[in-house]
């Protein structure tokens, strides 16, 4: 009984943090419409700059609370900033930029934080006056967890008092009710939606600071915080403070006592909890509806079937089956790479290009084709061509299941339940080190014989990319992909006239998933291993980059943008280890630069002429 | 020969009961027009009749099937088409692409992965839009064109499924008058060559009047007149409640 008890109580503290996190995001997202990626990132940047204060004055208790208020107000000013710099220039945007522009943040912030305070795991002072633990029934509880406990409720009240009581808070409120009438009432927006940054930012880095004496800070922060609060503000209702709390205290619990029953998934369990409350309440706990469906994305233009395609293709194909007569290993490997890396950027092209559903977890499906070739490989001993053809299977399976919830909802929410079972098949190769070896990977995961030379398996890889590729190709200009094209254009107009937009676009989400597990198999192979990070996130938005940088428009651009990625990758890792930062910021460059996608700033150069 | 026949249909929001007791029958042959002022009804009732929204009470019955409860798809399969106060097309394609990929939807083809889109039923599709007057326009992107030209593509689309039903939401809305006049011509050609019934709404006097064989005045949810437009133009209720809000 007290064992229970004390392990609710650690729940809770948990849910406090939790809830610091998210409602910064939730109230970020409530005002801006921007879901922000880099949310994580400042709670980690508020974690070091408060470990660094601490470390120097954290010696009192003055001292400590002042640093951690400092650490805060840093993270705060941060993520103003990053208002003025970039969110500012983005709120008209499609989702797909928005979402691709905090990222970059993301990754620039991860390769300067290693930068200034290094790699390595750090650990720091506890809170002066509240070292101890108290008895809870006979059994010890750390008292900073009890102070913890308090300052959730502590925050939600001012939060509340802040939001109902000051001229401040009500203008926020206007505006998130209705952006344009607030402007037209006189209320600068700009200012606001800074100001808002800067609290949201501010509670991301207090969850960040208060965790310093809790446990280590470290480089993972980032990610594990954000797709934490995303889970809590989604099933809370985006935008909605009670929710985030309600859904911050029922997370906690679900994770304090699901390590008790089920302590190999409870990642999984809550990604589970998350799907099953958006399967049932599509708007979260006290989410309410939208008015309006968010912005759609810039209309695209025609797609034609071009008679010269085919033949450049061909010629394309030719040269490429040459390349390794003419180049040495290196190049071969590094021409396979791309080759399935075009194919994996391609499948994504059929969900964002044709149907307007921007996947945040695609890498899943990546990654459910390598696991499924390499655990037939490493559990049953089934020989390489087997395994190559089991691992489209596999993933068009996965893609199945997930995507059967994920079309039940569009925009911001399809992105963030695609993200979600990206994560589910993540924490499970993560965790269940028994079958898939978890953080260690599958090792050895090496062609058939007749397949192992370099040149071989280049040739095996292209000819089945090539195939796949075509048949995507032909898909996207058949019937299905015009289907495809008239739900996306105007699922109104297309359920009037018959098609059934979302059974198409689940189809889709499978013909794409089956590609992509393609594209994963013959990944393995190619490195001879397979590891989590298959399908981590990073991944997934490699291959929206790529899909960027070639142009959403046309069914060849993903190629073009993986072939072009992938040679900047492999060429500027070799020559710095600050790719991450480097990526980041080619990411942000290029949402600036075309804040409406390319597609818009093609057609405004259609109109001007 | 089809019949619509509409009995008792009735459908609430929340207090507000946007439509109650509505009956009447469109038989082909007949160009319908349902007016009324702002929120009488109008659009509440069109999205009953496509199975958008669902009636808590009521019927609607095409040639004796009964259609509530079924999708918006399934009505449409059985021969209801329709088209919006907002026009929309698939901006994505061409003038053509879009009747044809309406062709496809109606042939159950639309999960073919093979043969080229563009290349199926273009010359049905071509016939369509020429008799909407948009042939010459046939391989231009619908982005494109001006709103008058979508107003036609769009009634293109509806003829490509041959429904025995067409429900015209504010057909003309936005139009300028001249192009008004012509689409209603058109669509009373249609009504006359095909044996079509068409029920629209429409605020334009001139085009109802002008156009239509018969009246529904609908009022706070009711149908308060049903006739032809002579017998309503002169309906001293009708005048009072909906004519005099001009006045």
């Amino acid at each position: 009984m007290s064992f229970l008890l004390v392990q609710a109580l650690s729940g809770l503290a948990t849910a406090a943090t939790l809830f610091l996190v998210s409602s910064g995001l939730t109230i970020v997202f409530g005002v801006t419409r921007i879901v922000n990626f880099a949310h994580g990132s400042l709670c980690m940047i508020g974690a070091y700059l408060g470990w660094s204060l601490i470390e120097r004055f954290g010696g009192s208790v003055g001292g400590f609370w002042g640093s951690v208020a400092l650490a805060s107000l840093g993270a705060g000013a941060l993520g103003a900033a990053m208002e003025v710099g970039l969110l500012r220039r983005l709120y008209r945007s499609p989702e797909l930029f928005q979402l691709l522009g905090t990222f970059g943040v993301v990754l620039v912030a991860q390769d300067a934080v290693a930068w200034v305070w290094g790699p390595e795991d750090l650990m720091g002072r506890r809170a002066p006056g509240l070292k101890g633990s108290v008895d809870i029934l006979g059994q010890p509880f750390p008292l900073y967890d009890l102070v913890l406990i308090g300052l959730g409720p502590l925050v939600l009240g001012l939060l509340w008092l802040l939001f109902t009581r000051t001229r401040w808070g009500v203008l926020v409120r206007a505006a998130t009710q209705d952006r344009d009438m607030a402007s037209a009432l006189g209320v600068d927006p700009a200012r606001l939606f800074t100001g808002v940054l800067f609290l949201g930012s501010a509670l991301a880095g207090l969850g960040g600071a208060l965790q310093v004496p809790r446990e280590a800070v470290n480089l993972h922060m980032d990610m594990a915080m954000i797709v934490e609060a995303f889970v809590v503000v989604v099933v809370g209702g985006m935008g909605s403070l009670t929710g985030a709390f309600l859904a911050a205290l029922l997370i906690g619990q679900l994770q304090a006592f699901g390590i008790l029953v089920f302590p190999q998934i409870t990642l999984v369990l809550v990604f589970l909890f998350m799907a099953v409350v958006l399967v049932l309440r599509p708007h979260g706990l006290m989410g309410r509806a939208e008015d309006a469906p968010p912005a759609a994305a810039a209309a695209a233009p025609v797609l034609r079937l071009g008679n010269r395609g085919g033949w450049i293709a061909l010629a394309l194909l030719a040269l490429l089956a040459t390349a390794p007569l003419l180049v040495g290993d290196y190049a071969v490997i590094v021409l396979t790479e791309m080759v399935i890396l075009a194919l994996f950027a391609a499948s994504l092209h059929v969900l964002i290009g044709l149907g307007g559903l921007v996947s945040f977890g695609h890498a899943a499906y990546f990654g459910l084709g390598a696991y499924g070739a390499a655990l037939l490989v490493r559990h049953l001993g089934a020989p390489m061509p087997l395994a190559l053809a089991a691992a489209p299977l596999v993933a068009g399976l996965g893609a199945l299941i997930a995507g059967w919830f994920c079309v039940r909802r569009s925009g911001l929410y399809f992105a963030m339940l695609t993200l979600a079972f990206a994560q589910i098949t993540w924490s499970v190769a993560f965790q269940w080190s028994g079958f898939t070896g978890g953080d260690n990977g599958l090792l050895g995961i090496w062609p058939s014989a007749w397949a192992s030379g370099k040149a071989v398996y280049y040739w095996l890889t292209l000819a089945l990319c090539a195939g796949a590729l075509a048949l995507l190709r032909r898909a996207a200009f058949a019937p299905f992909g015009y289907a495809l094209r008239a739900g996306r254009d105007s699922a109104l107009r297309a359920e009037s006239v018959g098609i059934d937009v979302r059974r198409h676009q689940w189809c889709a989400f499978a013909l794409a998933g089956s590609a992509a597990g393609l594209a994963g198999g013959l990944y393995a192979f190619a490195k001879g291993s397979v590891f989590p990070t298959l399908m981590a996130v990073s991944v997934s938005v490699d291959a929206l980059v790529m899909i960027l940088l070639g142009g959403v428009q046309t069914v060849s651009g993903p190629l073009a943008g993986a072939a072009l990625f992938h040679l900047l990758e492999s060429q500027v890792m070799r020559a710095t280890d600050l790719w991450r930062l480097l990526l980041g910021l080619t990411i942000v460059a290029l949402v600036l630069l075309f804040p409406r996608g390319i597609v818009g700033v093609l057609s405004n150069r259609r109109e001007r002429s | 020969m089809s019949q619509l026949e509409v009995t008792d249909l009735a459908r609430g929001f929340g207090g507000v009961q946007a439509v109650r007791g509505v009956s009447f029958t469109l038989e082909s042959g007949e160009l319908l027009a349902l007016i009324g002022p702002n929120g009488a009804g109008k659009s509440t009732c069109f999205n009953l009749l496509n199975g958008q929204l669902r009636p808590d009470s009521g019927r609607v019955r095409l040639d004796g099937v009964d259609l509530v409860g079924r999708t918006p798809r399934r009505i449409w399969a059985m021969g209801v088409g329709r088209t919006f106060q907002i026009t929309a097309t698939f901006a994505s394609m061409t003038v053509a692409e879009n009747v044809q990929t309406v062709l496809l939807s109606r042939a159950r083809r639309l999960f073919g992965l093979w043969r080229p889109a563009s290349r199926q039923f273009r010359d049905e599709a071509l016939a369509l839009l020429a008799r909407v007057g948009m042939a010459d326009q046939a391989d231009r992107p619908c982005g494109v064109l001006a709103y008058g030209d979508l107003k036609r593509v769009e009634l293109a689309m509806a003829l490509a499924s041959d429904p025995k039903i067409l429900l015209m939401d504010e057909p003309t809305a936005g139009m300028a008058p001249a192009e008004r006049l012509e689409l209603m011509a058109l669509t009373a050609a249609l009504v006359r060559e095909r044996g079509l019934a068409v029920l629209f709404t429409e605020h334009d006097m001139d085009v109802v009047f002008g156009h239509a064989t018969r009246l529904l005045v609908l009022d706070r949810g009711t149908i308060i007149a049903d006739g032809p437009p002579d017998a309503v133009r002169t309906d001293r209720r009708v005048q009072a409640v909906y004519l005099g809000d001009e006045s």
